[in-house]
Formats: C-alpha cells, sequence, structure tokens
C-alpha cells in the first residue's frame, strides 16, 4: 500500500513518522497546466520514494488491502468510495488539472458511462469534452490518436473491453506505433480504458479479456486496477504519462468500496503492489484474481501457509524487481490469473520468470489461467472456467510439497 | 437532413460556356463519353448494369459545393478559355511543385532499381494536381493527412525533398529517422500526420486532427484557431468501414475536414467499377449530410477551385466537403507492380491530360510565363532532387542506439528491471544490449 503526503502541511508531520528528512526530497517541477501548483509525491509500494529523482526514504508500512488501512498520524482519515467513483474522481482531478484532458466514448456523456464513470461530467465540462461518440470504434479510437497526436489528451472508453476488439487496427498499427514510426515526432498520450473480464452470465463476447491479444503491441503500457485506491491512482497516472496506456478494468469489482486518503496521489505505472508480505510461496495475480486469492489466503493461513501475495497491476510492463525480490526469498512461484491459457499474461509472466530468476526456483512456475473456452452463459460453466479460491489452495499445497 | 438545409447551387464546368445545368444531370455520366470528362475505365464492358441514370434523377437534392469564384466568373464572348484563375506567382508556385512531385518520383524509381530503397514503394506521377492543387492553399498549421502514395503529399505540405529522399534511403536524417519508410512519412513542423499503410487508417486520425481544431476553438477558447485538415485516399478506401464512419462523426460535428478522395480509377489490379456498387464517389457525401463535389483531378485549377470553397468552407466552420478527384497514375500501383490489367487506351487517353503540361500550355497561352521561365524552374528542380539524393547517400545509417529509442515518449514503458532500477536508467539501455 503506498502512502502518500501533500507536501503542504504534512511535513511537521512528516517529521514525525520515523527517519524522512524532507529536506532531501526533491519535489520535481512539473509542467502543471492548471495554476494551482500542488505538490506531492510519490511513495512506492516498497517504500521508496519518486518525485522526480530516486531519492529513497525509510520503508513504510504496506499492507493487505483485506485489513484495515494502516493510519499512521499523517494522514486524515480519507473518504470512502466505490471503484467506480474512485475512477470518476481520478477522472475527474485530470480534467480539472489539464483543460486539454477529453473522454471519448460510446454514452460516456449523457447517458454518465454505461458503469457510471464518467457520471455528470458531461454537465461540468460540456458535450465536446466528453464525447458521446457513434458506435464505430475503430474510427473513434483513431480519432483520439489524432486528437493526441496533434495536442489533446482523450481517454477512450470501451464500453466493455471487448468492443476494443473492432479498434485493434487503430490501437495496434496508430496508437503504439506512431511514435516510433514518426521518428519520435508524435506523441499519443491516450488512455485505453473499460471494463472486460468475466462477469456473472453475461455470455461469451461480453466476458473477453483482452490483456493477451494487446500485450504484443510494442510502445503501449498496460496496467490493471482491482481496488479503488489503485484505480485512482493509475487512472491518474495514466492519463498524465506520455505514452499510450491500457487501463484494464473488471466489470465485478465495480461496487468494491474503500477507503482512500483525500490528499492528491498518483501510483506509478510500472509497478506491482505487495498485498500480503509472505514466506513460502509467491502468488502473482492481477484483477478480479486477486480476491480469489485473498480467499484462498485465509484457507492457507489457516492451514499452515504463509503466502506472499502480489498484485501485479503492471500488466506490460513487468515489475520484475519486485516480482524477483519476492522469487528470491520463497523459492516458488504460482501465478494466477483470468486470462486465457494461451498466450495470456501468465504465459508471458512465466517466460519472463524463468528467463530471470531460473536460479532461485525450487519448483516449475505454475500458472493457473482460465479454461481456453468461449465463456459460457451457464452460472456453473461459467464458474469452471475461472480459477476458483478451491483449486488455488490446491495449487499452493502442491508447489510447496 | 431536411430540404430547408439543402441549397441546391448549380456547378459550373469550368470550361462550358452554359451557365445553368438541369438539376437532373449528373455532373458527369459514366457511361457517356464526353469530351470534357468521360470514364473510359477499361472494364467498362464488365457492367451489368447502368446505375446511374435512376439515381441521377432521385438525387435532385444533392448539394454541389461550388466556388463563389468560379460562379462569379461569366466567361467573356469571344474566349472558350474562363477568366484567370490565377496569378503569375500561383502558377509558378503550381507549376514548381508539380514538377518537384514528378521529378522526385522518377528519381525515386531510378533509386530503386538501382538498389538505393526497398521494400513497398508507391509512386504518385499523374496524380500531381491534386497535391498541388489542395495543399498549396493550406497554411503551414494545416494538418494533411494521406496514404502510402505520400512522398509528393509530403513534398507539397514543405517537407524538404532531401528529408524525404534520406528517409527512403533509410538514413537517420530522414524526415522519421529512416524509421518510417516511403509509407509513413510524417513531419511535426509541416503538420503532416502520416503515411499510412492500411487504407482507410488515417482517416480517422484526420478526423482527430480536425476535431482538435474545433476543440481548441471551443474548449480551449482559442477563438482564432481556424486549422483544416485535409485527409487524401483512394478510390478502394471509399469502400471502406472507416471511410463512413468518419464521414459520420464528421459531419455530426462539423468538423474543419476535407476528404479529398483521390480516384484513379484502380486499386491494385481491382477496378473501381468492379469493387463498387456505385462508383461515383461523390454522391456518398450527401448521404452523410455532406456536400459532394466530383472535379477533373488532372486539371489543377479545377482542383484548386475547388479546393478553395472546401478549405474555406471548413474554416468558416461550416464542416466537412467530400471531394473525388478523377485523376490517373501513370505508373503502376508500386514499384513492384507489373502494371497489366489496365489497358493502353485508357493510359493514353490519361497521359494526353498530364497535368504538368496542362498547366504549362495554360501559363504559357495565357502569357502567364515563357517558356524559359518554366525552363529555369525544372532545371532548379532538377538540381534539388540531385542534392536530394546526394544527401541522402552521404547520410549515415541508424546505429545500433536507434533501435530502442523511439518505442516510447516515456522510456519508463519499458519497465523496472530485476535491479530495481528502470531499465532506460542503464546508460547501454538504448544500445539494445538491455534485456527487454
Amino acid at each position: 500500500m503506498t502512502v502518500v503526503f501533500l507536501g503542504i502541511g504534512a511535513t511537521a508531520a512528516l517529521t514525525s513518522a520515523n527517519s524522512f528528512d524532507s529536506k532531501k526530497l526533491h519535489i520535481s517541477s512539473r509542467r502543471l497546466v492548471s495554476e494551482t501548483k500542488s505538490t506531492f509525491f510519490v511513495v512506492r509500494s516498497d517504500g521508496r520514494l519518486n518525485s522526480g529523482s530516486n531519492r529513497r526514504a525509510q520503508i513504510l508500512i504496506t499492507n493487505a488491502v483485506a485489513t484495515k488501512a494502516d493510519s499512521s498520524p499523517a494522514t486524515k482519515p480519507g473518504h470512502e468510495l466505490l471503484l467506480f467513483e474512485a475512477l470518476r474522481e481520478g477522472l475527474e482531478e485530470e480534467m480539472e488539472r489539464d483543460a486539454r484532458v477529453c473522454v471519448m466514448g460510446e454514452d460516456v456523456g449523457h447517458y454518465g458511462g454505461s458503469y457510471k464513470v464518467t457520471k455528470d461530467l458531461a454537465n461540468k465540462y460540456g458535450d465536446l469534452r466528453v464525447l458521446d461518440t457513434p458506435i464505430a470504434e475503430n474510427s473513434f479510437t483513431g480519432m483520439a490518436i489524432g486528437a493526441a497526436m496533434t495536442g489533446l489528451r482523450p481517454i477512450i472508453e470501451g464500453m466493455n473491453m471487448g468492443f476494443l476488439l473492432l479498434a485493434f487496427n487503430q490501437i495496434s498499427n496508430n496508437c503504439g506505433m506512431l511514435h516510433y514510426t514518426s521518428g519520435g515526432q508524435f506523441t499519443i498520450p491516450v488512455v485505453i480504458r473499460g471494463p472486460g473480464g468475466v462477469g456473472r452470465q453475461l455470455g461469451a463476447e461480453h466476458s473477453q479479456r483482452l490483456e493477451s491479444y494487446f500485450q504484443s503491441i510494442p510502445g503501449i503500457q498496460m496496467v490493471a486496477c482491482s481496488t479503488p485506491y489503485n484505480a485512482k491512482g493509475l487512472m491518474k497516472a495514466a492519463i498524465r504519462s506520455e505514452n499510450p496506456v491500457i487501463l484494464f478494468e473488471h466489470v465485478l469489482l465495480y461496487n468494491l468500496k474503500e477507503r482512500i486518503p483525500d490528499e492528491e496521489y498518483v501510483l506509478n505505472l510500472e509497478e506491482a503492489e505487495m498485498v500480503r508480505p509472505g514466506e513460502h510461496i509467491t502468488i502473482l495475480t492481477y484483477s478480479r484474481m486477486r480476491y480469489h486469492v485473498m480467499q484462498a489466503a485465509k484457507t492457507l493461513v489457516n492451514k499452515g501457509y504463509d503466502p506472499e501475495v502480489i498484485d501485479i497491476r503492471s500488466l506490460k510492463p513487468f515489475d520484475l524487481h519486485t516480482i524477483g525480490n519476492s522469487v528470491k526469498k520463497t523459492h516458488r512461484v504460482l501465478i494466477v490469473e483470468e486470462c486465457m491459457r494461451t498466450g495470456g499474461i501468465g504465459a508471458s509472466l512465466t517466460a519472463a520468470i524463468n528467463e530471470n530468476f531460473h536460479d532461485y526456483l525450487d519448483a516449475p512456475v505454475v500458472c493457473l489461467s482460465s479454461q481456453d473456452v468461449p465463456t459460457p452463459y451457464a452460472g456453473t460453466l461459467e464458474e469452471w472456467t475461472v480459477v476458483q479460491p478451491a483449486q488455488i489452495v490446491t495449487a499452493v499445497e502442491q508447489l510447496c510439497h | 437532413m431536411s430540404a430547408a438545409a439543402t441549397k441546391i447551387i448549380q456547378p459550373l464546368p469550368l470550361n462550358s460556356t452554359t451557365t445553368n445545368r438541369s438539376p437532373h444531370k449528373a455532373l458527369f455520366n459514366p457511361l457517356k463519353a464526353t469530351p470534357i470528362s468521360s470514364f473510359p475505365a477499361s472494364t467498362r464492358k464488365l457492367r451489368l448494369t447502368k446505375p446511374n441514370s435512376p439515381h441521377a434523377r432521385r438525387r435532385s437534392t444533392s448539394i454541389f459545393a461550388v466556388s463563389d469564384v468560379v460562379q462569379e466568373k461569366k466567361p467573356t464572348s469571344n474566349t472558350f478559355f474562363p477568366n484567370l484563375l490565377i496569378t503569375k506567382e500561383e502558377g509558378l508556385e503550381l507549376y514548381e511543385d508539380m514538377i518537384l512531385g514528378r521529378s522526385f518520383e522518377d528519381m525515386c524509381a531510378q533509386m530503386y532499381y538501382r538498389g538505393k530503397m526497398f521494400g513497398f514503394v508507391h509512386l504518385y506521377n499523374g496524380q500531381e494536381a491534386v497535391s498541388a492543387g489542395f495543399i498549396k492553399l493550406l497554411k503551414n498549421e494545416d494538418c494533411v493527412v494521406s496514404t502510402y502514395r505520400d512522398h509528393v503529399h509530403a513534398l507539397s505540405k514543405g517537407v524538404p525533398a532531401r528529408a524525404v529522399m534520406s528517409e527512403l534511403f533509410g538514413k537517420t536524417t530522414g524526415c522519421c529517422r529512416g524509421q518510417g519508410g516511403s509509407m509513413h512519412m510524417f513531419s511535426k513542423e509541416h503538420n503532416v500526420l502520416g503515411g499510412f499503410a492500411f487504407i482507410g487508417e488515417g482517416i480517422p486520425v484526420a478526423t482527430g486532427a480536425a476535431f482538435t481544431s474545433k476543440y481548441r476553438r471551443e474548449v480551449l477558447k482559442e477563438g482564432d484557431c481556424d486549422h483544416v485538415t485535409l485527409a487524401f485516399f483512394g478510390d478502394g478506401t471509399c469502400n471502406n468501414g472507416q471511410f463512413f464512419e468518419c464521414l459520420n462523426m464528421a459531419a455530426l460535428w462539423k468538423l474543419p475536414i476535407v476528404f479529398v478522395v483521390e480516384n484513379n480509377l484502380w486499386a491494385i489490379g481491382m477496378s473501381h467499377l468492379r469493387a463498387t456498387s456505385d462508383p461515383e464517389i461523390w454522391k456518398k457525401g450527401p448521404a452523410f449530410g455532406i456536400p459532394g463535389v466530383h472535379v477533373d483531378g488532372m486539371d489543377v485549377l479545377k482542383v484548386r477551385e475547388v479546393a478553395k470553397e472546401a478549405i474555406t468552407r471548413a474554416r468558416r466552420g461550416e464542416g466537412p466537403t467530400l471531394v473525388e478527384c478523377e485523376t490517373y497514375r501513370f505508373r503502376g500501383h508500386s514499384l513492384a507492380d507489373p502494371d497489366e490489367l489496365r489497358d493502353a487506351s485508357e493510359k493514353a487517353h490519361y497521359a494526353a491530360r498530364d497535368p504538368i503540361t496542362a498547366l504549362k500550355k495554360y501559363m504559357v497561352e495565357n502569357n502567364l510565363a515563357s517558356e524559359a521561365e518554366l525552363k529555369v524552374i525544372e532545371k532548379k528542380i532538377d538540381e534539388v532532387v540531385e542534392e536530394a539524393v546526394e544527401f541522402a547517400d552521404s547520410s549515415p545509417l541508424p546505429g545500433r542506439s536507434q533501435l530502442l529509442e523511439n518505442v516510447f515518449a516515456d522510456p519508463r514503458g519499458f519497465g523496472i528491471g530485476p535491479d530495481g532500477k528502470y531499465r532506460c536508467e542503464d546508460p547501454k539501455f538504448t544500445e539494445g544490449t538491455a534485456h527487454v
């Protein structure tokens, strides 16, 4: 869990917490477009500070998301909200901060977004900034890319991630590649976001996981949010990034509730999140499967295991530092993902771990993924296509013996 | 689109003495060979139906965009030719641009066969009137989006010939550092937004550039932002979904864009008539509430007149225009195309209407310039092109370190390595030795 402090007003509190020397911290002067300059900095999930220079600071406490956030005296109590509201908050803050940020998608304006992520934003910012597009994914994605090349910072919403398959031409050829093909002349600071994943009996075409299809596209970054806290932080980071970023949300996670800080914070796009430190085995997961893993973790703890759970968050590129440190500690890896077995994120992650940390492994990397099956409508069948906590428990037991 | 909103303006072909035309007659009839604009595609005999007569009658509410200048200029009684549409300076500028396009493309062919450039190279010979006619009316801030046949669009927009030639040779001094190639000419300085290999792919990008222009005016309150975007594409693209989707969006939001169709009748070996149910592309504009115009794309002056109106419309905030330019490519689709399917008589017909020869004739006959002056321009361009080749030849090839340099605008996108540092912080990273 990362904890962030606003520069002003919190410095006293900073010095009271262990071992910060706030004078050593270098607050980078960012090129903010808005008038108000709020200084803030990001604490990385392993406690290091990142604010334009990589000065190290003392490790702060990290906590599993399932438990209450550890409140140090500096943080205000924060406010509670649902994940989709956190996304909207992040989006709104960025739109307020930079007038070039705009949203495009189907039903994002007057309807407020099919999952209410853009609710009321059209009233506040107008129909051009929160643009209701016709049903033409390929073209409005291309349009957002053209707008990004000429100075705007659009956010493309796919009503369901699966619909972005229609935009694959633009995402692959233009979004990912134009910066390179133009010799670095044009940047494409778009954010492509939308809900994906297996829901509750939504049928095969509305239950797609596109991270496996997009991961090979050079030039894009992919992140997956899983809690209100990281949803807001990743949304803000994605909008501020000069790279095209695909933000994967999950249909079933929109109503998760959490208390998040009142202060402004931005997370690091390339970093993984330590959910639960442990000793026996490293479990790597992302998005909805994090909750299946945490559920399995409860069972495992009762059985005497101590799993280390990491939410990789950054699907492309992988945070090999956090992952590597964990592997070096536990020597066993289990990957739990919702992607299809073939060519999924788990497959790439397995390859990366084997290549980089082979010497540290005591057992082969095990990857639990969804079945290579179109998601069935029937509830029972659908349950069997995704990884369930019981399977995770079994896998851990097998790996640890 | 209500009838009340439709303005019916009769089009005036430039070299006709009549000022009125019946609304029932389409601007041109592909089946009738008329001296002004005939459509002798050699596969005409393959057409089984006559699609156009009933359509033309129903289309009495089609909108024709017309140049105010053209409408006002009624020809004098003695002349068959219209009043002069250009000044001497404009004429010379157009001539120079077209000569540059032609010479450059001819040099490309030579260099290709000498092994200096590779891959797919698509040459623009014969279509120069469209590029010169449209792009020379633009400001620097206006954007141009093209297809793989983009060398001349880039040149017309102002990208130096040496930068384009270097790009074709794959050198670091190319406009895209050698990373784009023939089909991906980009220039931020001159607002050339590509260069796209897949047809239709650039049209949404152009729509986005036009969207930015509108956004800047209305959201960012830059009241004087009237930048226009031109999207160039071919007849084959007009059967592609992205074309129609973007016509819809551009019309819906009245974006400042002009859709320029370079209808050269052939998509590699596929005749336009064999691929399209209704081959008159300009008629597809009114279906979306956009004016559709057909113009003789081998005549730079006619193109320029239509372009003026279309661009002015866009600048005034009145929305997009669809302009179909009937043109022809003298060479094959690309340098790899043997060009065996096209009829010799068709090629001869259009070769006789070479836009450069036509402009030269116009300027000389109307005493805008002498042959000698035009020769000077030709010589100058020869030197420019030669110099471009020399420059490209002597430029360095990209080094290994260039491989990873532009993949991400923010190279932190390459991620964090096992040692905890961002990969891009490794000083040897751009040499590609870092593990990605």
